[in-house]
């Protein structure tokens, strides 16, 4: 069972509280009727599915609620950040600490 | 290639067993080939064998970053079946299934196919309406597969409890009873001696790094761990690993890898004749022929290629064998382990070819691959060999997320009311 | 006294004897004996058979390692499981054991004529035969393999035992109770750390146990222990016994098993058999020590063999000499001090054979004061004896050249190959680990984990060189929480220090071919097997195991990974790291799947939701079914109904009077906020905009691929303010996919969404009579057409209770949902009950429900579509905003496969013979055609208990919305059903029962 640091209740707790909730950063268009069916596909369904770092969202479902993302190293598992919804990327270069 | 048999088993025994050959060689990379094949699993292993044994193209090299059958191949609760509800999986798994049959005689290695019929049990209504919609279409579909009551899942399946305030009860099953389970390894050592015998190259402990394609944009080989390797053709059959390794060809998938468990019993006299599987609690279970219980658990909620799996997960799998099957409560769990399953939206595969010239892909099998193994490499290979999509691979393209032909057996097993 | 008890030896109490039955046979034993250091005491080594030869079997180890020593053991009923090890089990008054894989004793097996056989059964033989006749397989062969494979019987009767769980959190968790732990726990405990101590034994000590002359601190080791036990328990350490540390999980989490029960003699009534713990550690120290690894030589498994170390435990922590005439063979200075331990205890040691031509002084000169004669460079190349050990036959050995051989007669042979490092925790950490070449084995290098390794599992050996890197072990652990201590001082005497070297099987005389030198004693693995499958190709460790089945008995390769890995690399010719280590998987020893599952058992398996309604319906004779978590009331049968007659009464009674049905369990969802309507509007494929306050409207949920998800009446209470429901297993996804387009896509957007499925108690009444059950108990809404006409709402107050009225109808028939507070939710019932009588008021099910919905043409979301289902394809496009720039899924629809003609639409289905068609019973156009068909489409839903007098479905059917009145065929086993398409409405198409 993973630990993870929910950023907006600043405390980290067990996985059990948590849902995973895919990749990151796939942006919702705001013209859906607009894009082609390739760019809808690619909204879809197409996904880093990285192995290392990996750019995703978890939900703070039995706590706030909160969905918000997280870099997670998929080999390890272990988490490199999580930060609120709506921020931008974080660094990958920066990023070789554990959460605190 | 030693024939093995009874005979040939008593004549090496008289010589103290000194004069068996290698089943397949240790081969080094050439620096080309007409077709690579990523994956040294039972599906680009098959893919091999068959390419050599009916194509007649037997320039072949299968190459995987570890030991051959060392992926999901040898990872895996060794369920078969075919009884899918939709035209296009009964037909995959049925010809899988077709080939099962025999594949001990045809790669003259007995990989154990046991037909003890896998039984689904059905705990609510919604599961009984699913599960007969499914015997319905496979009657049709001309794919064995009944409908049951408790009581004939019982003589099925003896240590079934039929306990009426269980949390679960059990509501019927279907059974099919051409399906059973296989020896795991023995497939991927089969398909390995049977394609080396026909002269395709294995090439194990060789990660391959990226795929290279030709300014026209059609496939020029692969790099590897030991360099390049010109191959007219690559198929990529990598499983969790696919994603990575077409990435570096330009080609995205829709896939996501996933840790899947499995657990195995201590050994006892055979007690559970059959598997049985039940979707409702997430537990699948069968017995080996050491006599280990082996039990197959949901996916982890999480991407990941750790191979770890946490202990949650273990833990509802046990108390969902336990809640099923009461009397499994003294057993004990010898041990356990993970794979990675790479899975697509619709949960059905991506089996043959992409956007890019000369490259092939087998992948997005999920928790159901090893059924498939024969099938999907049978199919593969012809797909490879003539550059166009067998009858029955031909509606597992990746195009279908783009138009929305899904195949999607999860959701017509969907729940709501 | 025992025939093999030495008076005055072990820690066991012989003043309490325990006697307990194997094969039938009754024995007596001590308190605190296991039953294998009982029947040891009694001269009793043969205690079970192996798996494949069924050769003959005593115990090699004392502890949770072995792999021979197997046992049935029962309790009464519901209480036995196969497959014990007797090295563990302790014995209690009354305790029946039996040994296992045999026919018809132990003594004289049938099986056992696979030995002879055994240059047939080589490995991997099954992969090379049984391919003929094909139909052999299935009725010959392979029930014949399985009737000779695993060991014991399986448990068949309920287990009576309950099993517990429990989270705990401490600061340093440290694995394992030697000399290396105990140190650990210790530094880390004076530092101020909150330390949990765990050993899988009955008590903590770990070697010390075994070796009472150490003096550590000028007291003698036992003296030591108990004075450092009772320092830890001072300092605040939670010392923990029969708990084995099971598995290593991500973040510091581990699991443990603690045995509570299995032994008692009398069970407590409030204890579980077992407790799982899960324990978060901010740091982890692994002590788990080394495990002695067996010579490999022909015959090294006869009973009366076994290792040194072990016979050292049974001598001093049971008092029981294994054997009177001992052998030792070793390659290590470990088994010199068994030699000498058993011969101080009167045991008359035949002669120590040593492989080294040369070991260090003192332990000749203590074999010389013992008078035990010593064979240096000395190999074993046989044992005799049948079901117990006779003799030990040993050759020089001259530059590996095998010399002239020459037996000893003895009763034991005590064997040492060295030790291997426990790296199994290590291992579950994904840590990795580095080849030792000097001491032949693997060593712990790094790990993700926050977790020290020390002591013996980390190489050392000898009690000084284990507490003061235990001591430091606890203290960086305790450094890592910032707490601080200054390093331990052990003062060490009569140490037992060694080393040795490691060997493949031994150098022998025989010819390989028939050399059984067994590897793996359970699977009887021998080198010969392991050779053999290099041979044929298998070149990795992996490979190999799996062709052999090394390492995959029920010990998990505690006995033989090392000695496997490095005959197997000898035979490749390449270093060991090349050839690979077997990965160690958890659990560390088999636990029981009542662990696992802890209190999820029976009713507990997964919670039951009930609604305030539940304890009335049950009450009165519902049956009910499982819907998601809820159990749902599904008919009301009374005395002498079948489902068919109650549900049948249940429809008739609601389309002519009135119905009461319980929807509490519908999915409840408060919209809320000045960016509600638009919320609305993005979500549903509806349009909200215009809907007036007070109304209610049919909504309708997609994903963004296109396919329905979700459906339900939504009302408006408020400018911004919506009360939406969902289907009852579709709350939870429904909510959550809410959340989830509100706060990543749209947090432009004031809304508030709150789950109120809890909250509200729904009471639904339909039929013609239900305006006028209700309306005298309604203030605040006149129920009447102009008033509330179909499809409103009204916050209001309904028999003094605040409430939530609609008028809706999922029946046809005049329908109110009033929603009150949960709590009052069984008040109104009753009352409505009680008033209702003078309507013949009926209380139905959700069967009931489904066959007035179906009669009405009303989907049920997950029944009639499957998620591949658009609102065209239903029937439903009344129901998407057309003006609406974008919804979820507006997108997804304009899919070409969403649009392309032919695909699978709602309809109605009337079987030409009146009978009724089976749900998920397939559909054809040509009947006549052979296997396999084509199908084109399904039936979803069907009846023929309602009230429109003739049974009724609904189908999905390849362009069916242009097939109206056609004949299609629904081919079953016996017969082929013709069915005409028709509209979905089979009751009041034009709606006039909706009005009062």
């Amino acid at each position: 069972m993973l630990l993870i640091h929910c950023p907006y209740c600043d405390e980290t707790l067990p996985e059990a509280e948590f849902t995973y909730a895919g990749q990151a950063h796939v942006v919702r268009p705001a013209d859906p009727s607009g894009e082609s069916d390739a760019d809808w596909e690619a909204f879809l369904f197409l996904r880093d599915n990285a192995k290392g770092p990996h750019f995703e969202r978890w939900r703070h479902l039995h706590g706030c609620g909160r969905f918000f993302n997280a870099v997670r190293d998929t080999v390890s598992d272990r988490f490199l950040t999580t930060y609120e919804a709506g921020l931008p990327r974080p660094d990958l270069s920066t990023l070789t600490e554990d959460q605190p | 290639m030693t024939k093995f048999s009874a005979v040939s088993l008593l004549k090496n025994a008289l010589t103290g067993h000194r004069n068996w050959t290698e089943q397949w060689p240790d081969s080094q990379p050439k620096e080309e080939y007409d077709v690579v094949i990523v994956g040294a699993g039972g599906h680009g292993l098959g893919a091999a064998y068959y390419l050599a044994k009916e194509h007649g193209i037997t320039n072949v090299a299968v190459i995987d970053k570890g030991w051959l059958g060392g992926g999901n191949t040898g990872r895996n609760t060794t369920i078969i079946r075919s009884n899918y509800l939709y035209d296009e999986s009964a037909r995959l798994f049925d010809h899988a299934l077709d080939l099962w049959q025999d594949l001990s005689q045809e790669l003259n290695y007995n990989v154990m196919y046991s037909n003890r019929g896998v039984l689904m049990l059905a705990h609510n209504v919604h599961d009984v309406q699913s599960f007969k919609r499914h015997v319905h279409a496979n009657r049709l579909n001309g794919v064995d597969n009944q409908w049951l009551t408790p009581e004939e899942c019982k003589e099925v399946c003896p240590p079934l409890s039929l306990r009426k305030d269980a949390r679960y009860p059990v509501m019927g099953g279907a059974l099919q009873r051409r399906a059973g389970t296989a020896r795991h390894d023995a497939v991927a050592w089969g398909y390995a001696r049977g394609a080396a015998a026909r002269g395709v190259d294995i090439i194990q402990n060789c990660p391959v790094t990226a795929i290279r394609r030709h300014p026209d944009g059609s496939v020029a080989g692969v790099e590897t761990a030991r360099g390049f390797i010109r191959a007219r053709k690559v198929a990529v059959s990598a499983a969790g690993h696919t994603s990575v390794v077409m990435d570096s060809a330009g080609v995205r998938l829709p896939l996501e890898s996933y840790p899947l468990q499995a657990l195995v019993s201590e050994p006892v006299k055979p007690v559970f004749p059959c598997v049985v599987m039940s979707n409702a609690v997430h537990a699948y279970i069968s017995q080996s022929d050491k006599g280990e219980l082996v039990i197959g658990s949901g996916t982890d909620q999480y991407t990941s290629y750790s191979q770890r799996g946490g202990l949650p997960l273990i833990e509802h799998t046990v108390a969902a064998i336990c809640e099923v099957f009461p009397v499994f409560n003294r057993m004990r769990m010898l041990r356990k382990w993970a794979g990675i399953v790479d899975v697509t939206p619709d949960r059905s595969a991506i089996l043959g070819k992409t956007p890019v010239k000369g490259l092939y892909v087998n992948c997005g099998w999920g928790t159901g691959g090893f059924k498939a193994t024969p099938g999907a490499a049978h199919t593969l290979a012809w797909t490879v060999a003539k550059d166009e999509p067998h009858p029955i691979n031909a509606p597992f393209t990746l195009e279908r997320f783009r138009t929305g032909r899904l195949i999607d057996e999860a959701a017509a097993a969907a729940v709501a009311h | 006294m025992s025939s093999h008890r030495v008076a005055g030896k072990g820690r066991i109490d012989t003043t309490r004897p325990v006697s307990f039955t194997f094969d039938g046979r009754r024995y007596s034993g001590a308190a605190g004996d296991t039953v294998a250091s009982a029947l040891l005491a009694h001269g009793v080594h043969l205690m079970g058979r192996s798996f494949k030869y069924h050769r003959p079997r005593g115990p090699v180890t004392a502890g949770s390692e072995e792999p021979n020593a197997l046992i049935g053991t029962r309790r009464g009923p519901g209480r036995f499981e196969p497959n014990t090890r007797a090295t563990v089990q302790e014995i209690w008054q009354g305790l029946e054991t039996t040994s296992q894989n045999k026919y018809p004793s132990l003594k004289w097996d049938v099986g056992a004529v696979n030995d002879a056989g055994y240059m047939l059964f080589s490995a991997g033989f099954y992969y090379k035969t049984f391919m003929w006749p094909k139909s052999f397989w299935d009725k010959v062969y392979e029930p014949f393999i399985r009737a000779a494979a695993g060991l014991g019987v399986s448990p068949s009767e309920d287990d009576p035992d309950r099993y517990a769980s429990r989270n705990m959190h401490c600061d340093v968790l440290v694995v394992g109770a030697g000399p290396t732990g105990l140190a650990a726990a210790h530094s880390a405990a004076l530092a101020g750390a909150k330390v949990v101590l765990v050993d899988e034994h009955a008590e903590m000590g770990g070697a010390l146990l075994s070796d009472p002359d150490v003096q550590i601190d000028g007291a003698g080791a036992w003296t030591w222990l108990a004075s450092r036990l009772a320092e830890l328990r001072a300092l605040g350490v939670r010392t923990m016994t029969r708990t084995t540390a099971i598995g290593y999980y991500h973040q510091n989490l581990v699991g443990l098993c603690e045995k509570l029960t299995d032994h008692l003699p009398d069970l407590p009534a409030d204890t579980p058999r077992e407790r799982m713990w899960r324990v978060r550690a901010k740091r982890v120290v692994l002590a788990q020590g080394a495990l002695e690894k067996p010579l490999v030589f022909h015959g090294n498994d006869r009973p009366g063999v076994m290792l040194a170390g072990s016979a050292q435990t049974y001598l001093n922590r049971f008092g029981v000499l294994v054997g009177k005439a001992p052998v030792v063979l070793t390659s290590h200075d470990s088994a010199w001090f068994a030699a000498f331990d058993l011969a101080d205890a009167g045991a008359k040691v035949q002669a120590i054979v040593d492989t080294r031509d040369s070991v260090r002084d003192d332990l000749r000169a203590g074999a010389s004061a013992r008078g035990i004669e010593v064979r240096l460079s000395h190999t074993a190349t046989g044992t005799s004896g049948r079901l117990r050990v006779k003799s030990l036959r040993v050759a020089p050995l001259r530059a590996d050249q095998v010399g002239a051989a020459t037996e000893i007669a003895c009763d034991a042979v005590l064997m040492s190959g060295g030790w291997t490092p426990s790296l199994h925790l290590f291992s579950h950490t994904k840590g990795s680990l580095t080849w030792d070449d000097t001491q032949t084995t693997f060593l712990p290098k790094d790990t993700p984990e926050d977790c020290h390794i020390a002591g013996a599992s980390r190489g050392l050996w000898g009690y000084e060189a284990a507490l003061v890197d235990g001591d430091k072990a606890g203290r960086e652990a305790a450094q890592a929480l910032g707490l601080k201590i200054a390093a331990g001082r052990f003062e060490v005497a009569q140490d037992r220090t060694g080393s040795g070297v490691s060997h493949r099987e031994l150098p022998s005389d025989r010819s390989p071919a028939r050399s059984k030198a067994f590897v793996d004693f359970q699977n009887d693995v021998t080198a010969k097997d392991l050779r053999l499958a290099v041979r044929e190709g298998m070149r990795s460790i992996e490979h190999v195991k799996r062709y052999t089945t090394n390492g995959m008995a029920t010990d998990q390769g505690k006995m033989s990974n090392i000695n496997g890995l490095n005959i197997a690399a000898d035979a490749l010719g390449k270093p060991q790291p090349q050839v690979g280590l077997t990965t160690f998987r958890p659990p560390y020893t088999p636990t029981t799947f009542g662990c696992f599952a802890g209190y999820h058992r029976g009713s507990h398996f997964e919670v039951t939701r009930k609604t305030p309604i539940d304890g009335w319906a049950e009450a009165h004779g519902a049956a009910f079914e499982p819907v998601g978590q809820w159990r749902r009331a599904w008919y009301f049968p009374q005395p002498g109904e079948s489902m068919d007659d109650a549900v049948r009464r249940e429809c008739r009674a609601t389309r002519e009077s009135v119905g009461i049905f319980d929807a509490s369990t519908l999915g409840k969802i408060e919209v809320m906020g000045p960016g509600a309507v638009e919320f609305m509007n993005r979500m549903y494929t509806n349009p909200w905009t215009k809907l007036g306050i007070g109304r209610c409207r049919y909504g309708l949920l997609l994903g963004d691929d296109g396919y329905i998800r979700d459906d339900g009446v939504i009302g408006r209470l408020g400018q911004d303010r919506f009360h939406v429901t969902t289907t009852t297993g579709g709350a939870a996804r429904v909510l959550n996919t809410m959340e989830d387009y509100l706060q990543t896509e749209w947090p432009d957007l004031d809304v508030w969404l709150t789950s109120t499925t809890e909250q509200w108690a729904t009471v639904a009444l339909n039929g013609p009579n239900a305006a006028a059950l209700l309306a005298p108990l309604v203030e605040g809404v006149t129920l009447s057409d102009d008033d509330f006409p179909h499809m409103s709402c009204a916050e209001c107050t309904v028999a003094g209770m605040p409430a939530r009225l609609f008028r809706i109808s999922f029946t046809g028939e005049v329908g109110f949902e009033v929603n009150v507070p949960a709590p009052m939710g069984l008040r109104l019932w009753e009352l409505l009950w009680e008033r209702g009588r003078q309507y013949g008021i009926t209380p139905y099910g959700t069967e009931a429900m489904h066959v007035l919905r179906a009669e009405k043409g009303y989907i049920i979301v997950g029944q009639d579509t499957d998620g591949t289902v658009t609102p065209y394809d239903t029937g439903m496009s009344w129901a998407i905003g057309k003006k609406k720039p974008d919804f979820v899924g507006m997108r997804g629809l304009a899919r070409p496969d969403l649009q392309a003609p032919g695909r699978k639409q709602l309809v109605g289905l009337l079987s030409e013979d009146r009978s009724k068609l089976e749900e998920g019973a397939q559909i054809v156009f040509d009947p006549n055609q052979p296997v396999p068909m084509k199908m084109v489409g399904h039936v979803t839903s069907s009846y023929d208990v309602g009230t429109s007098g003739r049974p009724i479905a609904l189908a999905l059917v390849e362009g069916g919305h242009d097939r109206m009145g056609e004949i299609v065929h629904i081919p079953m086993p016996d017969r082929t059903i013709a069915a005409k398409i028709t509209p979905t409405v089979f009751v009041d198409p034009d709606n006039a029962r909706l009005k009062l």
